[in-house]
């Protein structure tokens, strides 16, 4: 089958109705995987350059070869779809429509890592999509490895690489790990080395299997090369999801031009453990994750969310972080206590500013005492977020400081959802001092 | 100062803000306002090594542990 042309590379599979591509689609779309897998399939990854989309952009070639080598224990492979940032959408979008080709990379995993089981890690609404799929790759013998089905908790850290494998593990669930001094991929779903990678990498890797490493860098630039999915929330009526090649002006991605940035108070990029960015510096930065995070922001798992103006940007700040506080799992001191204290200063920011004693100037150290000092990187993508908010819309803090909170209710815009509060069996209570 | 491969790293799922490696290393040790440890980056020198193999040794969590780290 010819290599094809252009973009969009994975959306060009979507048959438009919102149904899921049947095995016989998939086949016809982008012709029958390999036959067989081996290790140096991995260097045919390091040539791609292909980089983890799950959020941490970490190369994947290098992160399959650090799956440790046991001659006593097959590693599993784990493919990520929980998707616990409430702004992205894109991993569902492949898994229920596109599950196939996320299926496919997978089991390419286990192929060249020699696993011979591979678990799905998806929210409930996409289990019946990828178990009729599964069904179906097993009627026609596919695969020669056992794909299974495990539901993700809509939790916002059930994504994080050891939360999923606690899940998986019915232990601790959709809790992180501390991994300081042993990861996942030594000990992970029981106490065997795992691979969890994100679907949407998962889905490049069925491609570049195809296609080869070549034709997936003939899109994107030489350091940052492919197509990325994004989320982009305020920029039509409804988010949408577009596929665009690494390297690329995010305003020439989204299509707007430089004075348009004149209706946009901020851009969040990487969703809420990414960082804002104001309106032209976004539109005109070339979207790689290292030029993301020159300007203290990530692309995350590909969010995008532009702030029009007419909302209140604090309050907005405010309640995400409200969020991000009950979503914390509630297991170390610093982040228990730390999130609880930044929230608490930032809803006074947004809606009572007079009881701000000292204004906005405890926030930094707060931040301070946050980062890097969790089992996960929760807090550190917590004050990612609120840095970033404090410079990007510096001149409204200042407005709410002399002037007062912003009067009039207008429709919150950043999603967040309803049961924000830590689950009960939480082991740590803040004290907020 | 010559200083070594190891340092210190803390378990903070494990750790309850005890605060004995604190008192047991206050070189390299600080507590934040919530107790928890602040350990101080970079590999311990020489003349601390047995502090800190004391510090992770004596922690009742055992959360404190001296690992040898590639400078």
């Amino acid at each position: 089958m010819a290599a094809p042309e252009g973009i969009p590379r994975l959306l060009a599979g979507l048959n438009g109705d919102g149904r899921a591509l049947s095995l016989d689609e998939h086949v016809n779309q982008w012709g029958p995987p390999p036959a067989s897998m081996s290790a140096s399939f991995i260097d045919e990854l390091d040539r791609s350059g292909l980089r983890g989309h799950g959020g941490a952009w970490f190369p994947v070639g290098a992160k399959w070869r650090s799956v440790r080598r046991s001659i006593t224990k097959r590693p599993i492979i784990v493919a990520n779809g929980a998707e616990g940032e409430p702004a992205s959408g894109k991993d569902r979008l492949l898994v229920h429509q596109l599950p196939h080709l996320v299926l496919d990379g997978a089991v390419m995993a286990a192929g060249a890592l020699g696993a011979s089981r591979v678990i799905v890690h998806v929210p409930g609404s996409a289990i019946p999509t990828v178990e009729r799929s599964i069904e179906e790759r097993r009627r026609f013998g596919v695969d020669s490895v056992d794909i299974e089905v495990v539901e993700a908790p809509d939790r916002f850290l059930a994504g994080q690489e050891s939360a999923a494998v606690n899940t998986i593990n019915n232990r601790n669930s959709a809790r992180p790990s501390f991994t300081g001094l042993t990861t996942v991929r030594d000990s992970g779903v029981g106490g065997r080395p795992t691979l969890v990678q994100n679907v949407e990498s998962l889905a490049h890797v069925a491609l570049i299997a195809r296609f080869g490493a070549d034709w997936f860098r003939r899109e994107g630039t030489p350091e940052s090369p492919g197509t990325a999915l994004l989320t982009v929330t305020g920029r039509w009526a409804e988010p949408q999801i577009i596929e665009i090649p690494l390297g690329i002006p995010l305003g020439h991605a989204l299509g707007l031009r430089q004075e348009d940035a004149r209706g946009i108070q901020g851009v969040l990029l990487g969703g809420y453990g990414g960082g804002w960015l104001t309106a032209a510096a976004a539109l005109n930065m070339p979207l790689t994750e290292d030029a993301a995070r020159q300007y203290g922001s990530s692309i995350g798992a590909g969010v995008v969310a532009l702030l029009p103006s007419g909302i209140c940007p604090l309050s907005e700040v405010s309640r995400v972080v409200t969020y991000l506080e009950g979503q914390g799992a509630g297991q170390c001191g610093p982040c228990v206590n730390g999130l609880a204290g930044l929230d608490l200063v930032m809803e006074k920011l947004a809606f009572r500013p007079s009881s701000l004693h000292g204004g906005v100037s405890t926030i930094p150290g707060l931040c301070d005492l946050v980062e890097g000092r969790g089992a996960c990187r929760h807090p550190d993508g917590v004050a990612r977020f609120i840095r970033s908010a404090l410079r990007v819309f510096a001149d409204h803090v200042e407005l709410h400081l002399s002037r007062g909170a912003c009067r009039g209710d207008t429709a919150p815009m950043l999603p967040v959802p309803t049961c924000p509060q830590r689950s009960q069996s939480s082991p740590l209570r803040p004290v907020v001092r | 100062m010559k200083r070594t491969a190891l340092t210190l790293i803390v378990d903070p799922i494990a750790c309850d803000g005890h605060g004995v490696c604190a008192e047991l290393l206050p070189e390299r040790i600080r507590l934040d306002r919530w107790g928890f440890p602040i350990i101080e980056a970079g590999g311990i020198p020489v003349k601390l090594v047995d502090h800190a193999r004391r510090a992770a040794e004596s922690c009742p969590r055992l959360a404190l542990s001296l690992v040898e780290r590639p400078l």
